[in-house]
């Protein structure tokens, strides 16, 4: 579904954000792709959303080249791809009901009676059908980000893109959110690529994690190899631990020179 | 030869120019970009009528009693003057005259620029910032054609109205004061009024200038929007150059616009 062949992205020649990258989502599949923050994972993401284009390399989205297609191109691939920002980016001047059926008036003639029942069935598959009349404002974050879910599998697309959906949320809103992008991606047989630096919850639902450090791909494998990796910088992420190669302190002259103790 | 304290000056003269002179190219592009996407908005008229109730009717409070009070006040002032040369008959003309063809439409202007301006600016600054403006780009849906250009429509069509109503309700202001107040004759306060301002010399001239105003102040709220960093304090300074830039633009536009206008002849 998703290719992405010798990618390297800098926004100038002193600051590679990417390099080298190469990677492959396989259609039906759930994948993450993990890293510390800064490691260049929503730079990746946005790629293969065509926001950006690749310095080298290709990014090849259901068989086209995104660097090759022009505006209308990007837009027609974008019509069949769904994507969940970090904190939703719900439209706060429109309902939840509105916000859901955005895409359907936009790109469909469907009638209205259709889109009422399209939304409905698109909110009572994140359980938030009851809650079609709220506003943006009127929702707890896990709530917003169940509506964004809803709202980015309106049309139901064959790729899903998540850019860190579990920041921020609650425990119980966190386990629903985490079985929902397994859920849908499975119902609607579509392609599932997840950014994230949660390792545990993603691993209980993804297929193959790609591991991200420093802008270059350190690893990749199931995620039972992630857990058994003995790989210094994939156990640090994984298990958590403060200290190892990504070092706890940012690089700073001597503490006695700092306290000119010398 | 030069100290180097004169040159890192120098250079930071050069450094601003060249970042307003690219920043008028963005804004321009953007101007034309919103025109040329204007296409949307007008097949979906529902887009510019919901606009047009959020710049032009809730700005009506603010215009309506700004108009009032502005006309009232020169009631007294235009009678003191007048009274001086025994021309208190032409109070009418005096107050309609400088509405129409001057404090209608830049007064207007200034009082849509800080209500409804400001409040373009923030609203699609905090879209931005909050990623809704990215979301509908990631939707196939284009947020010029979508966001911005049903908010320009809105803000060109509702200023010259808001303006009209401006200068209405100056007249009537001064109407209140001049006759209903202080005993101006009521006939000539309305004949003169009728018979010195020209429909094609001052009411088109005037509607002109807030036309003009209208896109000036649209354009300026609309780019600041979207042109603003995605933080809360470049939110808060986009909607500052906003309000600023466009005062001094319409304070100028109106000055040029009147030199070409008003000549004399």
């Amino acid at each position: 579904m998703v290719e992405i062949i010798g990618v390297s992205y800098s926004y100038d020649r002193r600051r590679p954000i990417l390099t080298g990258i190469n990677m492959v989502v396989p259609r039906g599949k759930v994948v993450a792709i993990m890293g510390i923050s800064g490691s260049g994972k929503t730079t990746l993401l946005r790629l293969i959303g065509g926001v950006m284009k690749p310095t080298t390399g290709s990014v090849i989205v259901d068989g086209q080249r995104t660097n090759e297609l022009d505006r209308d191109g990007l837009y027609r691939m974008r019509r069949r791809m769904g994507m969940l920002f970090q904190f939703g980016a719900l439209f706060t001047d429109l309902s939840v009901y509105d916000n859901v059926a955005f895409q359907m008036r936009e790109h469909t003639d469907l009638p209205e009676t259709m889109i009422h029942d399209l939304v409905m069935m698109k909110l009572d598959s994140v359980g938030l059908r009851g809650a079609h009349h709220l506003m943006p404002s009127e929702l707890s974050g896990g709530m917003a980000r169940r509506v964004a879910l809803a709202r980015s599998t309106a049309l139901d697309p064959s790729l899903i893109l998540y850019d860190e959906p579990f920041t921020g949320l609650d425990p119980i809103s966190l386990g629903v959110t985490r079985n929902l992008v397994r859920k849908l991606n499975d119902a609607l047989g579509s392609t599932s690529i997840v950014v994230t630096h949660d390792v545990q919850e993603a691993l209980d639902v993804v297929d193959y994690v790609y591991y991200l450090s420093g802008g270059k791909m350190v690893a990749h494998g199931t995620p039972e190899q992630m857990r058994a990796s003995t790989d210094p910088l994939v156990r640090q992420f994984v298990w958590g631990e403060a200290d190892g190669p990504v070092a706890y302190q940012y690089p700073s002259r001597d503490f006695r020179e700092e306290l000119a103790l010398v | 030869m030069f100290n180097r304290g004169a040159i890192i000056n120098f250079r930071g003269v050069g450094h601003h120019t060249v970042d307003n002179v690219l920043r008028l190219g963005f804004a321009t592009r953007f101007l034309v970009l919103t025109i040329l996407h204007s296409g949307t908005c007008f097949r979906r008229m529902h887009l510019i009528t919901r606009e047009l109730y959020y710049t032009g009717v809730l700005s009506m409070i603010i215009i309506v009693v700004s108009g009032l009070f502005v006309g009232m006040v020169m009631g007294f002032q235009g009678y003191q003057t007048l009274k001086t040369y025994g021309s208190e008959s032409a109070l009418g003309v005096l107050v309609a005259l400088s509405l129409v063809r001057e404090l209608g439409p830049v007064v207007s202007a200034l009082l849509f620029a800080s209500r409804a301006g400001s409040a373009m600016t923030a609203e699609i600054g905090l879209m931005k910032t909050t990623e809704q403006l990215s979301a509908m780009e990631m939707m196939a849906v284009d947020p010029i054609a979508r966001v911005v250009a049903p908010r320009f429509w809105a803000g060109v069509i509702s200023m010259p109205l808001l303006a009209a109503i401006f200068s209405a309700m100056g007249v009537y202001g001064g109407y209140l004061i001049g006759v209903v107040f202080i005993g101006v004759d009521e006939g000539s306060f309305w004949a003169q009024m009728q018979s010195a301002v020209d429909f094609r010399e001052d009411i088109v001239n005037g509607v002109i200038k807030s036309v003009v105003f209208g896109i000036a102040v649209t354009w300026i709220a609309l780019f600041e929007g979207y042109d603003a960093p995605p933080t809360a304090e470049g939110v808060s300074g986009a909607t500052t150059r906003t309000v600023v830039t466009s005062s001094l633009v319409i304070l100028g536009l109106d000055f040029i616009l009147t030199a070409f206008m008003f000549r004399g002849i």
